[in-house]
């Protein structure tokens, strides 16, 4: 089918009688083929395969305020997310209270952290604040939100003003000037 | 051989059925990754992108919703644009100019539009200020159409406060669920979803 067709059906050359030259009736093929393979080739490049997924976010709405109970802070595990792909967490008390403020890295380490804290306050019970600071990065962001969907955390929240005794608390402990 | 080839081509015939061509979009952006299996849909979605340094860019889809959308802005801002200007504009995927410069931007060739560095949209820390453009993009496009999804996109070096400013545009009008766009990854191994 590809192959190139030399010759025609044509005759001996003298002698004899003058035949009229036979027309082959196999067509040439090979650029065809080189052109379909060549926009397969583009096609299957040009393509996305891979569709991008998405994740819901919701936030609370601003303009309605519910009365709710506030949070006892020994359930509380508040991290804050700084440069370097680097979370600092405390847990257990409120900024106030001079909590010791523990580093951990991203993905591994701080998954670890929290499903330690989560075993330790017993799961219902848990809560996790999430407060990026100016440092972070959208991509530190979006990783703490697909580890909490990794843990099956429900209960977190995604707060973005930081309070006084945070930034007070943050700058005493691991020098990060927000 | 034969067989071969008729292969190749019924090949050919299902990419270029189902092939979608990416459009060329205002700048690159790489999302990070999550476990999440939702997918994007592909109609009645506006992306507001953020690229790594903090610009914002605004994109729906349809061309019609999008002539609607710039119609519906001129009106509010008293500004009035041709019907080439809205031709041109109903076929940018998305953007990231301020509506002042919209216009000029609009009469630039194709490759001079693909080699300006475009500004982004004008956002503000409270969402609701005067200067702040992309409230403007958000309500008129949820006028022209009343079924967009809102999504949003951005890079994975992106700095906080520029996905913050976005933040407080949407829920200053009230917007409290959106999406966001991320790559996919596959969950650690023996996860379940609930």
């Amino acid at each position: 089918m590809a192959e190139i067709n030399t010759g025609g059906g044509g005759g001996k050359k003298g002698g004899g009688k003058v035949r009229s030259k036979k027309a082959s009736t196999r067509v040439d093929m090979t650029p065809m083929v080189d052109l379909g393979f060549l926009l397969i080739t583009f096609f299957i490049l040009a393509t996305t395969l891979s569709k991008p997924s998405s994740m819901t976010l919701n936030v609370p709405d601003k303009t309605k305020t519910e009365e709710t109970e506030p949070i006892k802070a020994s359930n509380v595990m508040t991290v804050f997310l700084g440069k370097d792909n680097q979370a600092h967490y405390i847990f257990g008390k409120a900024a106030s209270e001079d909590p010791e403020v523990k580093t951990v890295s991203m993905g591994y380490d701080f998954r670890k952290a929290v499903m330690d804290n989560v075993a330790k306050v017993g799961g219902e019970k848990f809560v996790l604040v999430l407060k990026p600071t100016k440092e972070s990065t959208y991509k530190n962001m979006v990783d703490v939100l697909d580890d909490m969907a990794v843990i099956k955390l429900k209960r977190y929240a995604l707060v973005d003003e930081l309070t006084p005794d945070e930034k007070a608390l943050l700058k005493d402990k691991v020098k990060l000037i927000i | 051989m034969t067989a071969m080839c008729d292969v190749a081509f019924l090949l050919l015939t299902f990419f270029i059925l189902t092939a979608q061509f990416r459009s060329q979009d205002a700048a690159t952006i790489e999302t990070p990754s999550s476990i999440s299996s939702i997918k994007v849909p592909d109609k009645d979605i506006m992306i507001i992108s953020l690229d790594k340094t903090g610009k914002v860019y605004f994109g729906i889809d349809g061309q019609p919703t999008r002539i609607a959308m710039l119609e519906n802005i001129a009106s509010a801002k008293g500004i009035s644009f041709t019907d080439k200007e809205k031709k041109e504009f109903s076929l940018l995927s998305n953007f990231g100019m301020p509506i002042a410069q919209l216009r000029s931007f609009l009469n630039l060739s194709n490759e001079q539009k693909g080699k300006l560095k475009q500004p982004g949209i004008p956002t503000d820390t409270t969402g609701a200020g005067p200067t702040n453009e992309l409230k403007e993009w958000v309500y008129n496009a949820r006028k022209a159409n009343n079924n967009l999804r809102i999504a949003l996109k951005g890079d994975n070096l992106a700095k906080f406060p520029g996905f913050k400013n976005v933040l407080a545009t949407l829920q200053a009008q009230n917007i409290n669920k959106f999406n966001l766009i991320t790559g996919t990854e596959a969950p650690p191994a023996g996860w379940k979803a609930d």
